[in-house]
């Protein structure tokens, strides 16, 4: 191992990076593009749902009802005459939900009968679905208990829940989006960059020269291992500065520990980096596999966005290999719930292990030679 | 002679490659062992195993069977402390296209180890000798073809090496900067340096001490340049004829069975026999000659049969003697190019450019990489919209139609864009639908093309495993079915070999005979002759135009009685080049 040489390779790996707009873009811009998009474009929270009222005939029951539904934040009311002019703009498009209240509504309810409402729910889009079914039900409890307290009686229920919810009390999408995002993030610098860059060097034929020279493969990994950690580590932290201070997301654990950690999990996305440029030998082909086989899991598998517990168990199963499960665990985790470190130390072993597993492989993979 | 003292010598050295499910037998026994001080020139057809070789020498490769051995030591197991005793450039030179010119030069310094303060005096010493001084803040990337060879031959010599490889350096370089190429190397092999280089021009190889001849993986013949051509002794004539072209003669000659091979000179046309001299027919003048290293490169690799079997058949459609009457009396100008312009940014990649072109002649144009060839063809295609001037093809304004000029040309771009995962059949079927031929037309052009050009035997083979020249007949076919009365080529000869490239220019000038119109564009200046006219193209400019005497006659002196294209265009460039300065 030569320092001059080690030192010249990364040098020039930093010029590279520094004069190639799309190093640039794919370490910076694509970053904040994807936290712009998922801090403020994307949430999972139903807001302001536009609801189709109709009410057959309006009386001061009636009206209490949908005066809840206009109190709630989560729905829009807009009142229609007839079912089926509400059923157009369902199929239009042009509302979410019907909240049908027919003719017999008060009289049931006066008389203290059943009374019972006719909820339509688009259901081409299922999540969207089932929380604005949710929402609808909480509107009619929150009536029933205010008929009942204004009625003065007390309201008969069997059982009540009492729910409390920990730590995103607020329930923001955004605040468990944001932190595993930067998993998404550093696999694009980590894994995506580093093999597209590799495989530039082959298909420029500068590749062939270097092996030509005295240096030797542990060089040239650490050359391109050593740069691109940095650059990881940069991605990493500008996502930490902009959630926490852009979108407001509470980092409750310790940084210290987030930043050991990510260091470990970009040593894994820049070991199947490295193992991908082994294989692929021009960008195309490199580009599409790195993305197969880190950026997509990485979205999907990972627990980012959709939940890995409710997902059938073969698919469950093979969440275990994607690294990045773990770190958006550790993430969501310091993030959300502070140093809680069984969930801490056990994904970072996990971590660890696929580290030296992806950079030992490519080591041993990786010969001073064309063939 | 001792094996330590050797440079570079393979000991039955075998070399293969998987492709798909077959191994292809890249290199097959070869045994061979340098000079020191010397230049080894490494000449053969593509698909030789040139680069492989190099690249096994370089340590790049691990021989399957055998032993490579530099300066003494075995490249298998000291490979890593040998690698400083080797400078090696690959075929694109190996640089950072990123990078400055001293910034290139900095990393390799420092990748060889070398301390700063001799890396600055060496990098001087390099940089005055390869003139690259004023440019050391330019990126490497923005650099023209020469100096970029230049710069990365500098990176290989940095740790003034023993032993020096180079893989083809002088490809779709200009010819002055091949000759400054060639004084570096003789330069270096002066100090002591070997140097073994593969290169595609004969010129070159002859100027060498020694030749190997590889072909198949197979090593044929290892020997210097004189007695390689010595068993040609008497075979080799300097044919000349009052009354007919040089291309009629050419054709007139190749057809008889004791000529072997015959090509066009500036002088006349050089005919190598196949034994004794042949009978000289009526009004032709034939003069013996010192047999050439490319007469025995023809001598050596053309196989019998498939010569037989070319002379089997007549040229196609050539009248028997003189040129088809309707030709000489009205010349019809089919392209029609008036002060044409491009601009990319501010950057003008052709400036004013005006020629015409008459039904079938064969209208060449010469230039290095980067003069502007690539640019004023794709505009004349209709594939680029011109900046600025007027240009007419088959008698449309490619400015205004372009689409309706399309159907009249056939276009052979520089990588030749052919399907490389579709069989030969496959990409004539689908280049037949896509110019629009229907059933009993489409299946006879389809059988015309495979005949014409001998392309039965790899119907059913996929493209990307094709030899470059095969692939090379394959687009010149497949931009042939739609019968275009205008065919444009673009470096159609480019990295394909000798042998191929010749076969490919009797092609060409017999479809001129026929009266199609043939845009070539070229790098190799010998292949100037076989045009009827041609435009001398420099950085964007046109330097000169003409027949190719008439533009040989331009760099006539009392020094140069009888100057190469290749002399013209060297004296031309300079010529230019000192009015621009006179003139700044």
């Amino acid at each position: 191992m030569s320092l001059q040489r080690l030192r010249a390779l990364i040098h020039k790996e930093f010029l590279q990076i520094l004069r190639d707009p799309s190093a640039i873009a794919i370490a910076f811009l694509m970053p904040m593009f994807l936290l712009f998009l998922f801090g403020y474009g994307v949430s999972l929270d139903a807001r302001h749902v536009p609801v189709a009222v109709v009410v057959d005939h309006p009386t001061p029951q009636t009206s209490a009802f949908v005066g809840g539904l206009q109190e709630s934040p989560y729905f829009r009311p807009q009142r229609y005459d007839s079912i089926q002019r509400a059923q157009h703009a369902l199929l239009d498009r042009q509302v979410s939900a019907i909240l049908w209240l027919r003719g017999d509504f008060s009289r049931q309810v006066l008389q203290g009968n059943t009374a019972s409402i006719g909820v339509l729910v688009n259901g081409v889009d299922a999540n969207d679905a089932r929380i604005v079914e949710g929402y609808l039900q909480g509107v009619w409890q929150n009536w029933l208990q205010q008929t009942a307290a204004d009625a003065g009686k007390p309201l008969l229920v069997p059982v009540r829940v009492e729910s409390r919810i920990w730590f995103n009390p607020a329930l923001r999408s955004r605040d468990y989006l944001v932190p595993g995002l930067i998993a998404v993030i550093m696999t694009l610098t980590g894994a995506l960059l580093t093999a597209l860059v590799v495989a530039r060097e082959w298909e420029r034929g500068s590749m062939e020269a270097l092996m030509a020279s005295p240096v030797t493969m542990a060089e040239i990994l650490l050359g391109k291992l050593i740069p691109y950690f940095l650059l990881g580590m940069g991605g990493m932290l500008l996502s930490v500065a902009l959630a926490v201070w852009l979108f407001a997301v509470p980092l409750v654990g310790s940084f210290w520990v987030l930043l050991l950690c990510s260091s470990l999990f970009l040593l894994a996305a820049l070991g199947m980096g490295l193992l991908i440029s082994s294989v692929a030998r021009n960008q195309f082909v490199a580009g599409q596999i790195a993305i197969i086989v880190t950026f997509l899991p990485a979205f999907i598998l990972s627990g980012f966005i959709f939940d890995i517990q409710s997902m059938p168990a073969p698919i469950q199963f093979i969440t275990h290999i994607v690294a990045a499960r773990y770190f958006v665990s550790i993430l969501q985790t310091i993030f959300l719930a502070g140093d809680v470190w069984p969930i801490v130390l056990w994904n970072s072993l996990a971590l660890l292990l696929m580290a030296m597993f992806f950079l030992g492989i490519t080591l041993l993979r990786s010969r001073k030679r064309l063939d | 002679m001792a094996a330590a003292d050797t440079p570079l010598l393979f000991r039955a050295v075998s070399k293969s490659f998987a492709r798909g499910s077959q191994r292809v037998q890249a290199l097959d026994q070869i045994d061979l062992g340098l000079v020191p001080g010397t230049i080894t020139a490494l000449v053969g057809p593509d698909g030789a195993g040139k680069t492989t070789l190099l690249r096994l020498a370089a340590g790049l490769l691990r021989p399957d069977g055998g032993v490579v051995t530099v300066l003494g030591a075995d490249l298998g197991s000291q490979g890593h402390s040998l690698q400083q005793e080797i400078g090696y450039m690959p075929q694109r030179f190996g640089l950072y296209e990123d990078l400055t010119v001293q910034e290139n030069l900095d990393l390799y310094a420092n990748l060889q180890e070398i301390r700063p303060e001799d890396a600055s005096t060496r990098q001087q010493d390099l940089l005055k000798l390869t003139a690259l001084g004023p440019f050391r803040t330019r990126r490497a990337g923005a650099l023209s073809g020469g100096m970029k060879q230049k710069l990365g031959l500098a990176c290989a010599l940095l740790r003034a090496p023993r032993l020096l490889l180079l893989d083809e350096p002088t490809v779709g370089v200009d010819p002055i900067a091949r000759r400054e190429l060639w004084q570096i190397v003789q330069g270096l092999r002066d100090k002591g340096v070997t140097i073994f280089l593969s290169t595609a021009y004969f010129d070159e190889a002859e100027r060498c001490d020694e030749i190997i001849l590889l072909h198949q993986g197979k090593l044929l013949k290892k020997d210097t340049p004189k007695a390689l051509s010595a068993p040609l002794q008497g075979r080799c004539y300097l044919v000349t004829d009052e009354f007919r072209s040089k291309r009629q003669l050419r054709e007139a000659l190749q057809a008889r069975p004791e000529v072997q091979d015959a090509r066009i000179l500036a002088e006349g046309v050089r005919v190598l026999c196949r034994s004794g001299a042949a009978a000289a027919a009526e009004g032709e003048r034939w003069q013996a000659v010192e047999p050439a290293f490319a007469d025995a490169f023809v001598d050596l690799l053309s196989d019998p049969q498939e010569n037989e079997a070319y002379h089997a058949e007549p040229p196609n459609q050539t009248p028997a003697d003189g040129r088809p009457a309707s030709r000489a009396e009205t010349p019809e100008t089919v392209v029609d190019v008036h002060d044409l312009g491009k601009f990319f940014g501010s950057f003008a990649a052709v400036k004013g450019t005006s020629f015409q072109v008459q039904k079938g002649q064969i209208f060449g144009l010469l230039g290095a990489n980067g003069a502007g060839k690539t640019t004023t063809f794709r505009m004349l295609c209709g594939l680029l919209p011109a900046s600025s001037g007027s240009l007419r093809v088959a008698g449309v304004d490619m400015r205004r139609a372009s689409s309706q000029a399309r159907a009249r040309i056939g276009y052979v771009s520089q990588k030749f864009s052919l399907y490389g995962n579709l069989s030969c059949a496959q990409n004539l079927a689908f280049f037949s639908a896509a110019y629009g031929l229907r059933s009993s037309r489409r299946r006879q052009r389809i059988d015309w093309a495979q005949q014409e050009f001998q392309l039965h035997d790899y119907a059913n083979v996929n493209v990307d495993e094709l030899p470059l020249g095969i692939k090379q007949r394959l687009a010149l076919a497949c931009a042939l079915l739609h019968s275009p009365p205008i065919l444009f080529l673009d470096e159609p000869t480019s990295g394909v070999d000798p042998l191929a490239r010749r076969e490919f220019w009797q092609r060409i000038t017999g479809l001129a005979e026929a009266g199609v119109t043939v845009l070539i564009t070229t790098h190799f200046m010998e292949e100037a002759e076989y045009c009827d006219r041609l435009i001398l193209m420099s950085l964007g400019e046109v330097l000169a135009q003409g027949s190719p005497e008439e533009i040989r006659s331009q760099a006539r002196d009392a020094e140069h009685p009888s100057p190469s294209m290749e002399d013209a265009f060297i004296r031309l460039i300079e010529a230019h080049e000192s009015q621009i300065r006179r003139a700044s």
